[in-house]
């Protein structure tokens, strides 16, 4: 398969490469990594992520596109560590991630997910002192330097007056953001968030995606977000993944990526793609108000 | 941050919960068919720890130091054991319905102690450890019928307990028919959950062993407990080993589970109520929790016996019964507010 949107060198470079020469400044390294689903052994497979390949470094922010069942979330999984590639491998820091012990794992990489339920009322300061966990031995209790760095976490999202606050009481919104300063006291140098803009209104969205660009920055992140929110996409990430029923299509930076013709068979929707003064693409919907009225 | 769970406010707090527990098993060794006054207690105790054991009277001796007090240190060790139980399968399932009598863990190790008895009746130390492969079997198979597609199913998880424990009570019947009418009558009120017979020493302090061992092989995954609430997934990606920390309170709380049921066996609902009071107490944080479970799971089954040997005097009713109609209201009050 082909990669457009990845340099010819690039790809050359990192397909000769071991852990340990790979380009200085990768972060996470996925190479041909693949996947699949199956019920039972010898059974068909039901879902399969084919070979993919990119590159993630520090203080990038890489949205990892498609519509629903592309491979999203699979992806996602992989780079986290929580399944092994069946071929490839992905790698952060030249170590392989589904082989890292699950402490030195959640000390490196820290995952938002869809949704969390409780069983039992959680205040959210106490929610965001979980992400101390795993740099905690296991009769442990938190040191002041463990609540300092939760506290710091909180302030960092701009959610500091929720600490007291219980869990299912909050909003989409402030829900999301108490969720993503627990991730930030995990002190990661990964943030993986899947689909993290889900539940909220378009304020929300656009506040946490200048909020991931910023910490992105701020604290030398590499921040990946699993979406299919074009438009959020092409304004606020460095890197596009576009996933289209299990095959890895394209990588490469908005403008690299966002061609009409990709992007309609992709997300199956008339679409038009003007590129803004600043090089960002933007997606429209095609005005077919005559399709409705057969 | 506020509220923070240190060590000093857990031991503090357990310090607090051993004072009243000694009340209670004060009130315990006091009150029976013989109630013994405060000072003749304090008085008969002093002589006994200065040794001066001639002054001691024979009744003293006889209903205390044999009756009452290895009643009430078996009842503090089955509370115990059947609380942090409680909380560990609570945890373990993702259900705070979890009770080792309700998933029919309970009936599955009295299946296994009674057949035990039947098979073996010359080697005693064989039943706590065929109750412990009868609640491990039992919770195995809860765990199994309660998953769907996978995930494990709240509702389906309890009915399956319940009809887990149905089938078992039927295995129990059909196991106790062969036994002669003589047995029935004690082999009933011991079902029911009856603390009267004492262990022979030597099981004593096998019990004491594995007690420690156990719960203290749950609290060392204290705080892997309170991650593994909110998902398994969620837990993987906190750090926690899962598969290690699932297999240690799987294999801690069926050894607990076992103990207590070989010893006197199925005492309903304590490994439901007390953790569930104690999380309303203290919040449910499982480094406090599986400490002050242990400590008010030993006030429960203290307590409940108590009553039960004082209310209908001089007949004594199984402590089971006691904590039974304590508990049910309470189960269903749990499950309706679930469902509301």
């Amino acid at each position: 398969m082909t990669e457009p949107g990845v340099s010819p060198a690039a790809r050359s470079q990192a397909a000769a490469s071991g852990a340990a020469a790979k380009p200085p400044g990768v972060r996470v390294n996925v190479e041909q990594a693949s996947y699949s689903y199956t019920v039972r052994r010898q059974a068909a497979p039901i879902f399969t992520l084919e070979a993919t390949t990119f590159q993630a470094r520090d203080r990038e922010l890489v949205a990892v596109l498609g519509p629903n069942a592309s491979g999203k979330s699979t992806l996602l999984r992989l780079m986290a560590g929580s399944i092994a590639p069946l071929t490839g491998r992905v790698e952060l820091d030249g170590f392989e991630t589904s082989r890292l012990d699950p402490r030195t794992r959640a000390q490196r990489i820290a995952m938002v997910q869809q949704e969390s339920s409780l069983i039992f009322p959680a205040r959210a300061g106490d929610y965001v002192l979980q992400g101390r966990h795993p740099h905690g031995r296991s009769l442990w209790f938190e040191k002041e330097e463990d609540y300092d760095i939760a506290n710091n976490a909180l302030v960092q999202v701009g959610a500091e007056h929720l600490q007291d606050r219980w869990m299912h009481q909050l909003s989409g919104g402030e829900k999301q953001r108490v969720v993503l300063a627990r991730a930030l006291a995990q002190q990661p140098l990964v943030l993986l968030l899947d689909e993290p803009t889900l539940h909220l209104d378009i304020g929300a969205q656009v506040d946490l995606m200048i909020r991931l660009r910023r910490l992105a920055e701020q604290n030398r992140y590499t921040v990946i977000v699993v979406t299919h929110e074009l438009g959020l996409a092409a304004e606020f990430a460095d890197q596009i993944v576009l996933l289209h029923r299990g095959k890895c299509l394209r990588v490469g930076t908005p403008a690299e990526v966002y061609r009409q013709d990709v992007l309609e068979q992709v997300f199956e929707a008339p679409l038009d793609v003007v590129i803004g003064p600043e090089g960002r693409p933007h997606v429209q919907i095609q005005g077919r108000r005559e399709q409705a009225h057969i | 941050m506020t509220r923070p769970l240190t060590l000093r406010r857990t031991v503090w707090t357990c310090v607090g919960l051993t004072i009243v527990l000694l009340g209670v098993v004060l009130l315990a060794l006091r009150l029976g068919a013989v109630p013994f006054s405060l000072e003749a207690l304090g008085q008969n105790v002093w002589w006994l720890l200065t040794r001066q054991t001639d002054k001691v009277s024979t009744d003293f001796r006889l209903i205390m130091v044999e009756i009452r007090l290895p009643r009430i240190l078996l009842g503090i060790l089955v509370g115990a054991a059947l609380s942090v139980a409680g909380a560990g399968f609570q945890a373990l399932l993702r259900n705070p319905l979890a009770d080792p009598y309700v998933l029919g863990v309970s009936s599955g190790a009295a299946v296994g102690a009674i057949i035990s008895m039947l098979a073996a009746p010359r080697y005693p130390w064989i039943t706590p450890l065929a109750a412990f492969v009868g609640a491990a079997a039992t919770i195995a198979a809860v765990y199994l019928l309660g998953r769907r597609e996978g995930q494990l199913d709240s509702s389906t998880l309890l009915l399956a307990g319940i009809i887990s424990a149905s089938f078992l009570s039927a295995i129990i019947i059909f196991l106790m028919t062969t036994l002669a009418s003589r047995e029935i009558r004690g082999m009933a009120f011991w079902l029911m959950g009856d603390l009267s017979t004492a262990l022979p020493p030597g099981l004593l302090w096998i019990f004491v062993v594995f007690f420690f061992a156990a719960t203290g092989a749950i609290y060392t995954t204290a705080s892997d407990l309170n991650l593994l609430l909110s998902g398994e997934r969620e837990a993987m990606h906190l750090g926690v080993d899962v598969t290690r920390v699932k297999l240690v309170v799987y294999v801690s709380a069926s050894i607990l589970t076992g103990l207590a049921v070989s010893v006197s066996g199925a005492i309903g609902y304590v490994g439901l109520l007390v953790p569930h009071v104690i999380r309303m107490l203290f919040g449910s944080d499982y480094r406090l929790l599986i400490p002050t479970a242990a400590i008010g799971g030993a006030i429960a089954v203290v307590f409940a016996d108590t009553l039960a040997r004082t209310v209908v005097a001089p007949t004594e009713l199984p402590v089971g019964a006691m904590t039974a109609i304590a508990g049910a209201p309470v189960f269903i009050y749990l499950l309706r507010r679930r469902l509301a």
